[in-house]
This record gives C-alpha cells, sequence and structure tokens, in this order.
C-alpha cells in the first residue's frame, strides 16, 4: 500500500479544513440550527454506513433500525454502571454479532432472501426486547440520565463521520474492496477467480451493521426515555434507503448530497404538515426509481462528462478552422 | 386440538394473501412490497360497504375483487412495465420493483390514514361461537377459512386444467421459451400481477369479518406472505398453501404457549429454518 499521492493530500487537506469549520457551528447557534445539524450529521453517518455494503452489492438493507435500537438499548441498560465510551464498543460489537448472524444466514443465497429477512428484523427484535423486558424487568421504559447536550452529541458524530470515511476509503483501497467491486460488476465472475463472495459480504454488512449500532448508542442520550417504539423505529430504515440512493451510492460522498436536502425537506414537512410524511416518503420512492436511478451523484457526473465533450469538440474545431 | 384448529382457521387466509403474492412475483417477476397495502384496502372497502350500506362482506367480496384486479393491471401497465422493458437482468428488475413498490406502499398508506385516519376498526359480522370438538371458535373464522379454500381450490383448477392457466404457468417457468411457444408474455404478466391482487384483496375482505385492522398494518402482512412464499417455493401454488398453514400453526403455538407478543419471532424462526435446509422451499428441488 503507497501512501497518499499529490491529488490525495489536497482532498485529505480539503476535508480536514471542512470538518473543522463544521464542527464549529455550536460556538455560533446552540438552538434550530445545532439541532437539524445534528440530524443531518447523524443520517450522513447513517447513510454512508449504509451504503459501505448496500452499494456495491446492490443488496437494499432494511435493518437500520435494527442496529440502531440494538446501539440505543446497549446506552439505555449500561449507562448508570459502565463508562461511556466502553458502551459504544459494546453497541458496535453487539450490531455486528447481529450482522454476522443475519449475514451468514442469508447472504448466502440470492439478494432477495436478504431484504424480506431485513424487512421485519427491526420489528423482530422489537418483539424480543419488549418481551424480555415485560417478563424478567420491572419497566417497560427506560431512563437515560447524561451530562451529554447537543453540541456533545453532535460533535461526537462528526468524529464518528471521519472515521467512518476514512474506514470507507481504506477498505475501496484493499484487497477487500477489490473484492466487492467485482462482486458488484459480475457476481459469477468473482466466484471464478476465486472470491469467497459470501465471506466477503458478511464482513462488509458487519462494518456497516457495527457503524450504525454506534450512531444509535450516541443518540441514547437525546431521547433521555428509551422504549421499544422509540428505539427501533422502523420508519429511520426506510429514510436512510431514500437518502442513500438520492445522493448515489457509487462514491462514498454520494449520500451526502441526498442527505442534506432531504433531512431540511422532510423537517419541514414534519412541522407544518404532520398526516402526509408518507406521502413525501412514497414520493422520493417514486422519483429514485423513475427520475434518479443513479441518484443525484448520477446526475452530476452526467454534466460532467458532457461538459467535457463539449471542451473536447469546440477545442477540436479550434484546431481545424 | 383447539390450538390446531384456530391455526390452521388462520392459515387459511395466510395461505391466500400468499397466492396472490406467489403469483406476482413468481409469474409476472415483480417483488410487490405494497401487497400488504392491498390487503389493508381491502378490509377498508369491506367494512365501508359494510356499514354504510350493509353488503355482506361475502358478497363484497364479488364487487371488490374486480375493482382490484383492474386496479392491480394498471399499476403493472403503467408502474412497472416500464421498470421490466428497461431492466438488463432479474436483479435489477428486482431492486427496481422493490424501490417502486415502496413507494407505492407509501402514497397508499397516506391515503388511507387520510381517509380513515390512524384508528383500529373492526365490525360485528357473523360473531356466533360454533362448538368444534369442545371448543368454541367464531362463525365468520370458519366461513372465511371455507371461502379461501373455495377460491384457492379454483385457482387450482384453473391453473392447471384450463388453457390460459396452462399458458401462465409456462410463463413462471421461463418467460423467453414461453415467447416461443406463441405465448403473449406481456399480457399473461399483467394477469397475473392483476389476478395476485384480486386474490389478496378477497383475502383482505375476509380478514375483515374478524381482525382488527388499522391502516400501517399492511406491512406486517406483506412481510409474513413473503417469508410464506420463499418456505413453499416461488411460484408454487400448493407449497405457498402448506407453508401457510404451517405459519399458522405455528404463531398460534406460540401465542398460546409462550407470548401472544412474540408472533414475529415465531415466523422468524421458521424462516430460519427453511434458509439453513431448504432455501429451494418445501416441494422445491435442489438445483443441479
Amino acid at each position: 500500500m503507497t501512501w497518499l499521492n499529490e491529488k490525495e493530500r489536497r482532498i485529505a487537506g480539503f476535508a480536514a479544513i471542512a470538518f473543522g469549520v463544521v464542527a464549529l457551528l455550536p460556538l455560533v447557534d446552540q438552538g434550530y440550527y445545532l439541532s437539524i445539524s445534528v440530524n443531518i450529521v447523524m443520517y450522513v453517518v447513517l447513510c454512508t454506513a449504509w451504503t459501505l455494503f448496500s452499494g456495491p452489492t446492490h443488496y437494499i438493507s432494511l435493518a437500520t433500525a435494527a442496529f440502531f435500537g440494538i446501539g440505543t438499548y446497549t446506552v439505555a441498560l449500561g449507562i448508570d454502571t459502565v463508562p461511556f465510551p466502553l458502551l459504544l464498543v459494546i453497541a458496535a460489537l453487539a450490531s455486528g454479532l447481529l450482522a454476522c448472524v443475519v449475514g451468514i444466514a442469508t447472504l448466502r443465497l440470492s439478494g432477495i432472501y436478504f431484504v424480506i429477512f431485513t424487512l421485519g428484523l427491526a420489528e423482530l427484535v422489537r418483539q424480543v426486547v419488549t418481551w424480555l423486558q415485560t417478563n424478567f424487568s420491572s419497566s417497560l421504559g427506560l431512563y437515560v440520565f447524561t451530562d451529554f447536550g447537543e453540541q456533545h452529541i453532535y460533535w461526537m458524530l462528526l468524529g464518528l463521520a471521519a472515521i467512518v470515511y476514512i474506514t470507507g476509503w481504506l477498505i475501496n483501497r484493499s484487497r477487500l474492496g477489490f473484492a466487492m467491486q467485482i462482486i458488484g460488476n459480475d457476481e459469477t465472475v468473482a466466484k471464478h477467480v476465486g472470491i469467497d463472495t459470501a465471506r466477503a459480504k458478511v464482513i462488509l454488512f458487519i462494518i456497516s451493521g457495527a457503524f450504525i449500532g454506534i450512531v444509535g448508542a450516541i443518540l441514547a442520550p437525546r431521547f433521555s426515555y428509551v422504549q421499544p417504539p422509540s428505539a427501533f423505529n422502523p420508519m429511520i430504515s426506510f429514510q436512510v434507503v431514500i437518502m442513500a440512493l438520492l445522493g448515489g451510492t457509487k462514491r462514498i460522498w454520494g449520500p451526502l448530497l441526498g442527505v442534506i436536502p432531504f433531512t431540511i425537506l422532510f423537517d419541514q414537512v414534519t412541522a407544518y404538515f404532520p398526516n402526509h410524511t408518507s406521502f413525501v416518503i412514497g414520493i422520493a420512492f417514486m422519483a429514485i426509481v423513475y427520475l434518479l436511478p443513479q441518484g443525484v451523484l448520477g446526475r452530476l457526473e452526467d454534466l460532467v462528462r458532457l461538459r467535457k465533450r463539449f471542451r473536447m469538440v469546440s477545442a477540436e474545431e479550434g484546431n481545424n478552422p | 386440538m383447539s390450538v390446531i384448529i384456530s391455526g390452521l382457521l388462520l392459515g387459511g387466509t395466510y395461505a391466500l394473501i400468499a397466492v396472490g403474492l406467489t403469483m406476482q412475483y413468481g409469474v409476472s417477476r415483480i417483488m410487490n412490497l405494497a401487497n400488504g397495502e392491498n390487503l389493508v384496502f381491502a378490509c377498508f372497502v369491506a367494512f365501508w360497504l359494510f356499514t354504510t350500506f350493509a353488503i355482506n362482506p361475502i358478497l363484497g367480496i364479488v364487487l371488490i375483487v374486480p375493482l382490484a384486479f383492474v386496479l392491480n393491471w394498471l399499476i403493472y401497465t403503467y408502474a412497472m412495465r416500464p421498470l421490466v422493458d428497461r431492466a438488463k437482468n432479474r436483479g435489477q428488475l428486482e431492486v427496481d420493483s422493490i424501490l417502486a413498490t415502496f413507494g407505492l406502499l407509501f402514497i397508499l398508506q397516506g391515503i388511507m390514514k387520510l381517509t380513515f385516519g390512524g384508528g383500529y376498526f373492526n365490525y360485528n359480522f357473523l360473531a356466533v361461537p360454533v362448538t368444534i370438538m369442545g371448543s368454541n371458535y367464531g362463525l365468520n373464522r370458519i366461513v372465511a377459512f371455507i371461502a379461501a379454500a373455495v377460491i384457492a381450490g379454483a385457482l387450482y383448477l384453473f391453473l392447471n386444467h384450463t388453457r390460459y392457466g396452462t399458458a401462465i404457468r409456462a410463463v413462471a417457468v421461463d418467460p423467453v421459451s414461453a415467447g416461443l411457444v406463441a405465448i403473449d408474455v406481456p399480457r399473461a404478466s399483467a394477469f397475473a400481477f392483476a389476478l395476485g391482487g384480486a386474490l389478496t384483496a378477497a383475502s383482505g375482505a375476509l380478514l375483515s369479518t374478524f381482525y382488527t385492522f388499522n391502516a400501517d398494518m399492511g406491512i406486517i402482512f406483506t412481510m409474513k406472505a413473503l417469508i410464506i412464499v420463499i418456505m413453499g417455493g416461488v411460484g408454487d401454488v400448493r407449497g405457498a398453501v402448506l407453508a401457510a398453514l404451517l405459519l399458522g400453526l405455528a404463531e398460534t403455538a406460540v401465542a398460546t404457549f409462550i407470548d401472544p407478543g412474540l408472533t414475529i419471532a415465531a415466523t422468524y424462526a421458521l424462516f430460519m429454518l427453511v434458509l439453513l435446509f431448504r432455501p429451494q422451499g418445501i416441494f422445491g428441488k435442489r438445483p443441479s
């Protein structure tokens, strides 16, 4: 593995500056803008982690809410006895373990089994948690009291976002990333050149699930009272799918283009038309399929390609007047 | 004994939903995740017909089924055909149809919530106890089971003993070869999709006679139906019926002996077993 080249160093520098500027936000505003920014950064991490797995494989995972809820519950159960950083590690391990079980059961088979399995996964975990709580504990909800304010959650999420981006970049450079590229293009070819396709997919799903679990853990203090229906909210899974695909999953920064506009739009609709949120989600899915099959990213790349061709044509005309 | 009978009665309704879905996925190759909304929509129509016009839900089926057939034909022609035409391979069509029917799911759900609100609905129809082997069962459940059995039997006869039914089975096996023997594949696909939707709507009307329903429960039914379809083997009507009865039994047993809140866990336990030991379905053959 070679160290950074000129272009990569420039991108890294630019990204570091951008992160630094974004991290200053809580010094300027502590109200509405900080709160919506927490949402945006949360979905950026969720969608990017989702894309790590679903981008190259094209498998639509609806397991986000399950991993997220496991993270939230880990913190809710352990906050009084275990230090917070350790809880984040446990959350990552617990959701990674669930991803491993689901992956081993379904990823050996065709993609459709995986989609169906993840469709009800959050509901399954919610039922099991509710059953455990009603039978083995006194109350159904758990209080999460911490000293964390909105700005601490924001900084932790930003840090996690940086880690996810670096992980994604490292995976792309590794053998695993190369294997995933081949699997994404043609799985039969991948098998013939000796790639253990099921193993590669399971590993990637575990990484993706672990990150989503950490996000759930970081956000637990924001809920302050954790109950199964709020922790395992299935809408998170659908929103993550929409935002990631709306942005585009071919590049690691693609989801960013979908998360920012959709989070702001959804926030406005929830505030002013609370009975019409299903329509927004439904229309967004339709728009992805019929208008933006490669996401905003795909449209942008089309534009860049058009401009290049246009330049080439005009340059040729300049040479032969 | 009472667990077995209630389980079979529940499984009968599941069977009809799953058979509808297996027609849509097995023949038309569309993974329709909005099928549960179709079912809930039929529940609401049956409810509306019964409470406003006092129309018996069993008779209501006669109105609901053609309506659902036309509606699903339109959905297939205008929303799904463009996806079928542009898909380069089956995997891409699967992803596209999943996303498009998710869109449909939320739009239908939104319409139902705006029209009827988010509350729970039920009505009293034939809620008379009937005693079978010492335990009581609602007459509405038994009537729904018999109606489901009649509809499933009619479908089986249609698919196996008529010319067009054979054509549809041919499309299920291989759409390309079916085209070579002069079967109009696009028309057969549209027909199978519409028929699947109509079957699901029929089961919705039957379900509404004994089940408390609300606008967002569709997805749970879609999920159960999908698991039944996988268990039975895609496109296999006999397998779907058997798998549905098994699921009904498993759910009732878990609800009775362990906890009524764990029905999905029962569904998943069965699903896991199938994935680990017979991913090709109960009657399926191993791919060579």
